[in-house]
Protein backbone atom coordinates (compact mmCIF):
# COMPACT_ATOMS: atom_id res chain seq x y z
CA UNK A 1 0.00 0.00 0.00
CA UNK A 2 1.11 3.23 -0.94
CA UNK A 3 0.64 6.72 0.94
CA UNK A 4 0.78 9.77 -1.10
CA UNK A 5 2.23 12.12 1.64
CA UNK A 6 1.51 15.55 0.72
CA UNK A 7 5.60 16.66 1.53
CA UNK A 8 7.29 13.36 0.17
CA UNK A 9 4.97 11.92 -2.88
CA UNK A 10 4.28 8.13 -2.66
CA UNK A 11 5.79 6.61 -0.15
CA UNK A 12 5.78 2.89 1.23
CA UNK A 13 2.98 2.25 4.16
CA UNK A 14 6.55 1.10 6.28
CA UNK A 15 6.99 4.70 6.92
CA UNK A 16 4.10 5.36 8.17
CA UNK A 17 2.28 5.01 11.75
CA UNK A 18 -1.29 4.69 12.12
CA UNK A 19 -2.73 7.63 14.64
CA UNK A 20 -6.21 6.52 15.12
CA UNK A 21 -9.55 7.90 13.73
CA UNK A 22 -10.31 10.93 12.73
CA UNK A 23 -14.06 11.15 13.12
CA UNK A 24 -14.38 11.66 16.76
CA UNK A 25 -14.84 14.94 18.57
CA UNK A 26 -13.92 15.79 21.41
CA UNK A 27 -16.33 16.61 24.02
CA UNK A 28 -16.18 19.74 25.76
CA UNK A 29 -13.37 19.52 28.25
CA UNK A 30 -15.57 21.16 31.03
CA UNK A 31 -18.15 18.48 30.28
CA UNK A 32 -19.02 15.88 32.75
CA UNK A 33 -21.24 13.44 30.95
CA UNK A 34 -19.88 10.51 31.19
CA UNK A 35 -21.29 8.70 27.96
CA UNK A 36 -19.64 11.43 25.61
CA UNK A 37 -16.41 10.47 26.97
CA UNK A 38 -16.37 7.15 26.80
CA UNK A 39 -17.79 7.32 23.33
CA UNK A 40 -15.13 10.17 22.51
CA UNK A 41 -11.98 7.46 24.25
CA UNK A 42 -13.27 3.68 23.82
CA UNK A 43 -16.20 3.29 20.98
CA UNK A 44 -15.73 3.05 17.11
CA UNK A 45 -17.94 2.37 14.71
CA UNK A 46 -15.46 0.24 12.45
CA UNK A 47 -16.94 1.02 9.31
CA UNK A 48 -16.51 -1.32 6.39
CA UNK A 49 -15.63 1.35 3.49
CA UNK A 50 -14.54 4.55 3.51
CA UNK A 51 -13.17 5.79 6.75
CA UNK A 52 -11.10 9.13 8.14
CA UNK A 53 -7.61 8.35 9.58
CA UNK A 54 -4.58 9.78 11.36
CA UNK A 55 -1.71 8.51 10.21
CA UNK A 56 1.88 9.92 10.16
CA UNK A 57 4.75 9.81 8.01
CA UNK A 58 6.90 8.75 11.16
CA UNK A 59 10.02 7.46 8.79
CA UNK A 60 9.54 10.70 6.43
CA UNK A 61 8.89 14.16 6.84
CA UNK A 62 7.13 13.18 10.08
CA UNK A 63 3.94 15.40 9.05
CA UNK A 64 0.66 14.18 10.72
CA UNK A 65 -1.52 13.52 8.19
CA UNK A 66 -5.29 12.57 7.40
CA UNK A 67 -6.09 9.70 5.39
CA UNK A 68 -9.55 8.87 3.56
CA UNK A 69 -9.09 5.10 3.11
CA UNK A 70 -11.25 2.30 2.67
CA UNK A 71 -10.99 -0.15 4.78
CA UNK A 72 -12.44 -3.19 2.51
CA UNK A 73 -10.18 -2.19 -0.35
CA UNK A 74 -7.31 -0.31 1.27
CA UNK A 75 -7.93 2.06 -1.30
CA UNK A 76 -6.58 6.00 -0.57
CA UNK A 77 -8.93 8.32 -1.68
CA UNK A 78 -7.12 11.41 -0.38
CA UNK A 79 -4.35 12.59 2.20
CA UNK A 80 -3.95 15.93 3.63
CA UNK A 81 -2.20 17.82 6.42
CA UNK A 82 -3.89 17.82 9.75
CA UNK A 83 -3.39 21.29 9.70
CA UNK A 84 -6.05 23.22 8.88
CA UNK A 85 -7.57 19.59 7.94
CA UNK A 86 -8.44 18.07 11.72
CA UNK A 87 -12.05 17.94 13.25
CA UNK A 88 -12.57 20.74 15.28
CA UNK A 89 -11.38 20.14 18.98
CA UNK A 90 -9.39 17.55 18.30
CA UNK A 91 -6.18 16.48 16.78
CA UNK A 92 -3.80 13.54 15.84
CA UNK B 1 37.24 19.26 22.24
CA UNK B 2 36.56 15.91 22.27
CA UNK B 3 37.76 14.12 19.59
CA UNK B 4 34.86 11.88 18.60
CA UNK B 5 35.03 7.88 17.88
CA UNK B 6 33.14 6.56 15.29
CA UNK B 7 30.44 4.39 16.07
CA UNK B 8 31.18 1.90 13.25
CA UNK B 9 33.07 -0.38 14.95
CA UNK B 10 36.51 -2.69 14.42
CA UNK B 11 35.03 -4.47 11.00
CA UNK B 12 34.66 -1.19 9.47
CA UNK B 13 38.37 -1.02 8.26
CA UNK B 14 39.84 -0.08 4.25
CA UNK B 15 39.53 -2.75 2.18
CA UNK B 16 37.50 -4.63 -0.64
CA UNK B 17 35.20 -6.89 0.02
CA UNK B 18 31.78 -9.03 -1.32
CA UNK B 19 32.21 -9.69 -5.40
CA UNK B 20 35.08 -7.87 -6.24
CA UNK B 21 36.78 -10.19 -8.71
CA UNK B 22 35.87 -7.53 -11.67
CA UNK B 23 36.79 -4.86 -9.64
CA UNK B 24 34.58 -3.07 -6.69
CA UNK B 25 31.67 -1.21 -8.22
CA UNK B 26 30.45 1.29 -4.76
CA UNK B 27 32.73 3.21 -2.18
CA UNK B 28 31.80 2.68 1.22
CA UNK B 29 33.02 5.34 4.12
CA UNK B 30 32.30 7.34 6.79
CA UNK B 31 32.48 11.22 6.08
CA UNK B 32 34.12 13.51 8.86
CA UNK B 33 31.07 15.81 9.51
CA UNK B 34 31.96 18.42 12.23
CA UNK B 35 28.64 19.60 12.12
CA UNK B 36 25.29 18.66 11.61
CA UNK B 37 22.23 20.76 12.57
CA UNK B 38 18.85 20.10 11.41
CA UNK B 39 16.76 23.63 11.64
CA UNK B 40 13.28 23.64 11.64
CA UNK B 41 10.61 26.81 10.74
CA UNK B 42 7.78 27.83 12.04
CA UNK B 43 4.14 27.57 9.87
CA UNK B 44 4.79 30.48 7.62
CA UNK B 45 8.05 31.36 8.00
CA UNK B 46 9.80 28.53 5.80
CA UNK B 47 10.60 30.85 3.19
CA UNK B 48 12.22 33.35 5.49
CA UNK B 49 14.17 30.32 7.52
CA UNK B 50 15.29 29.03 3.35
CA UNK B 51 16.80 32.48 3.18
CA UNK B 52 18.23 32.81 6.03
CA UNK B 53 19.63 29.30 5.85
CA UNK B 54 20.45 30.34 2.42
CA UNK B 55 22.29 33.73 3.62
CA UNK B 56 24.52 32.29 6.55
CA UNK B 57 26.19 29.38 4.43
CA UNK B 58 25.97 30.70 1.44
CA UNK B 59 24.09 28.22 -0.34
CA UNK B 60 21.55 28.49 -3.51
CA UNK B 61 19.01 26.98 -1.22
CA UNK B 62 15.23 27.48 -1.81
CA UNK B 63 12.34 26.33 0.44
CA UNK B 64 10.07 22.85 -1.05
CA UNK B 65 10.29 19.13 -0.76
CA UNK B 66 13.47 18.04 -1.62
CA UNK B 67 15.10 20.56 -2.44
CA UNK B 68 18.99 21.05 -1.65
CA UNK B 69 22.36 22.44 -2.20
CA UNK B 70 26.24 22.60 -1.40
CA UNK B 71 28.82 25.14 -1.29
CA UNK B 72 32.42 24.89 -2.37
CA UNK B 73 33.94 24.77 1.34
CA UNK B 74 31.93 21.64 1.83
CA UNK B 75 28.56 22.99 3.51
CA UNK B 76 25.67 21.46 2.13
CA UNK B 77 21.48 21.31 3.06
CA UNK B 78 18.92 19.74 2.05
CA UNK B 79 14.85 19.68 2.80
CA UNK B 80 13.74 16.81 4.91
CA UNK B 81 9.88 18.00 6.11
CA UNK B 82 7.76 20.83 6.14
CA UNK B 83 9.68 23.58 6.94
CA UNK B 84 12.69 21.69 7.89
CA UNK B 85 16.23 21.31 6.44
CA UNK B 86 19.13 19.49 7.58
CA UNK B 87 22.31 21.23 7.35
CA UNK B 88 26.23 19.76 7.26
CA UNK B 89 29.49 21.10 7.24
CA UNK B 90 33.56 20.56 8.11
CA UNK B 91 33.18 23.13 11.22
CA UNK B 92 31.92 22.54 14.55
CA UNK B 93 30.76 25.93 14.91
CA UNK B 94 27.76 25.75 12.42
CA UNK B 95 25.01 25.34 14.52
CA UNK B 96 26.81 28.30 16.57
CA UNK B 97 26.40 30.03 13.52
CA UNK B 98 22.92 29.04 11.97
CA UNK B 99 21.59 29.70 15.63
CA UNK B 100 23.29 33.08 14.83
CA UNK B 101 21.50 33.63 11.78
CA UNK B 102 17.95 32.04 12.81
CA UNK B 103 16.17 34.56 15.14
CA UNK B 104 13.63 32.75 17.40
CA UNK B 105 10.90 34.37 15.68
CA UNK B 106 11.66 31.97 12.42
CA UNK B 107 12.29 28.82 13.52
CA UNK B 108 14.81 26.79 15.69
CA UNK B 109 18.15 25.24 15.44
CA UNK B 110 18.88 22.22 17.07
CA UNK B 111 22.59 20.73 17.13
CA UNK B 112 22.79 17.02 15.92
CA UNK B 113 26.65 17.07 15.71
CA UNK B 114 27.04 13.55 18.05
CA UNK B 115 23.86 12.57 17.13
CA UNK B 116 24.47 11.57 13.75
CA UNK B 117 26.97 9.41 11.09
CA UNK B 118 27.15 10.10 7.74
CA UNK B 119 28.38 7.18 5.40
CA UNK B 120 28.86 8.10 1.67
CA UNK B 121 28.10 5.65 -1.13
CA UNK B 122 29.57 6.13 -4.76
CA UNK B 123 30.25 4.20 -7.70
CA UNK B 124 28.52 2.77 -10.64
CA UNK B 125 26.23 0.78 -8.99
CA UNK B 126 25.21 3.24 -5.82
CA UNK B 127 21.67 3.66 -6.61
CA UNK B 128 21.44 -0.02 -7.39
CA UNK B 129 22.78 -0.83 -3.86
CA UNK B 130 20.20 1.52 -2.31
CA UNK B 131 17.38 0.62 -4.14
CA UNK B 132 17.49 -2.65 -2.39
CA UNK B 133 16.96 -1.10 0.97
CA UNK B 134 14.83 1.82 0.37
CA UNK B 135 11.35 1.99 -2.14
CA UNK B 136 12.29 5.20 -3.28
CA UNK B 137 12.89 6.18 -6.93
CA UNK B 138 16.98 6.87 -7.44
CA UNK B 139 17.20 7.62 -10.81
CA UNK B 140 18.89 11.19 -11.23
CA UNK B 141 15.49 12.51 -12.91
CA UNK B 142 13.72 11.89 -10.00
CA UNK B 143 16.40 12.36 -7.46
CA UNK B 144 18.91 15.24 -8.75
CA UNK B 145 22.28 16.15 -7.13
CA UNK B 146 22.14 18.00 -4.31
CA UNK B 147 18.45 17.03 -3.52
CA UNK B 148 17.35 14.86 -0.43
CA UNK B 149 14.55 13.39 1.41
CA UNK B 150 13.91 11.73 4.95
CA UNK B 151 13.38 8.06 4.89
CA UNK B 152 13.47 5.14 6.75
CA UNK B 153 15.12 1.25 6.69
CA UNK B 154 12.80 -0.77 8.68
CA UNK B 155 13.01 1.10 11.84
CA UNK B 156 15.98 3.34 11.45
CA UNK B 157 15.47 6.76 10.12
CA UNK B 158 18.35 7.70 7.24
CA UNK B 159 18.42 11.19 5.57
CA UNK B 160 19.90 10.71 2.46
CA UNK B 161 21.30 13.72 -0.30
CA UNK B 162 22.64 13.22 -3.56
CA UNK B 163 25.79 14.93 -3.59
CA UNK B 164 26.85 13.71 -7.48
CA UNK B 165 25.40 11.95 -10.40
CA UNK B 166 27.06 8.38 -8.44
CA UNK B 167 27.22 9.79 -4.93
CA UNK B 168 25.08 9.13 -2.16
CA UNK B 169 25.55 10.69 1.46
CA UNK B 170 23.41 8.82 4.14
CA UNK B 171 22.69 10.15 7.80
CA UNK B 172 22.01 7.84 10.35
CA UNK B 173 21.04 8.05 14.21
CA UNK B 174 24.73 7.39 15.65
CA UNK B 175 23.22 4.75 17.58
CA UNK B 176 21.81 2.86 14.79
CA UNK B 177 25.04 3.96 12.43
CA UNK B 178 26.95 0.27 13.14
CA UNK B 179 24.13 -2.15 12.51
CA UNK B 180 22.90 0.33 9.15
CA UNK B 181 26.42 0.20 7.91
CA UNK B 182 26.45 -3.46 8.34
CA UNK B 183 23.19 -3.53 6.36
CA UNK B 184 24.75 -1.42 3.99
CA UNK B 185 27.83 -3.41 3.40
CA UNK B 186 25.55 -6.32 2.90
CA UNK B 187 23.34 -4.80 0.17
CA UNK B 188 26.92 -4.15 -1.84
CA UNK B 189 28.23 -7.36 -1.82
CA UNK B 190 27.29 -8.44 -5.06
CA UNK B 191 28.90 -5.87 -6.85
CA UNK B 192 31.74 -5.75 -4.68
CA UNK B 193 32.65 -2.34 -2.57
CA UNK B 194 35.52 -0.96 -1.31
CA UNK B 195 35.30 0.80 2.51
CA UNK B 196 37.92 4.08 2.85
Amino acid sequence: MLIDCPHCGPRDLAEFSYQGDATRTRPDPASTDTQAWLDYVYNRPNPAGRHREYWQHTGGCRAHLVVERDTLTHEIHAVAPVRGNAKSGDAA
Amino acid sequence: MVERASPLGSDFRPGSYGDFANGAEVTILELDRAGIVEATAWPGQEKALCEALAGACNLRLSAGSGNGAANREGVCAFNIGPGRFLVSGPRETLAGQLESAVPDTIGTVTDLSHGRTVLGIEGPKAEWVLAKLFALDFASAAFPVHSGCATAHHEIAVQIQRRGEKRFELYVSRSFARSFANTLRRAAEDVGYTIK
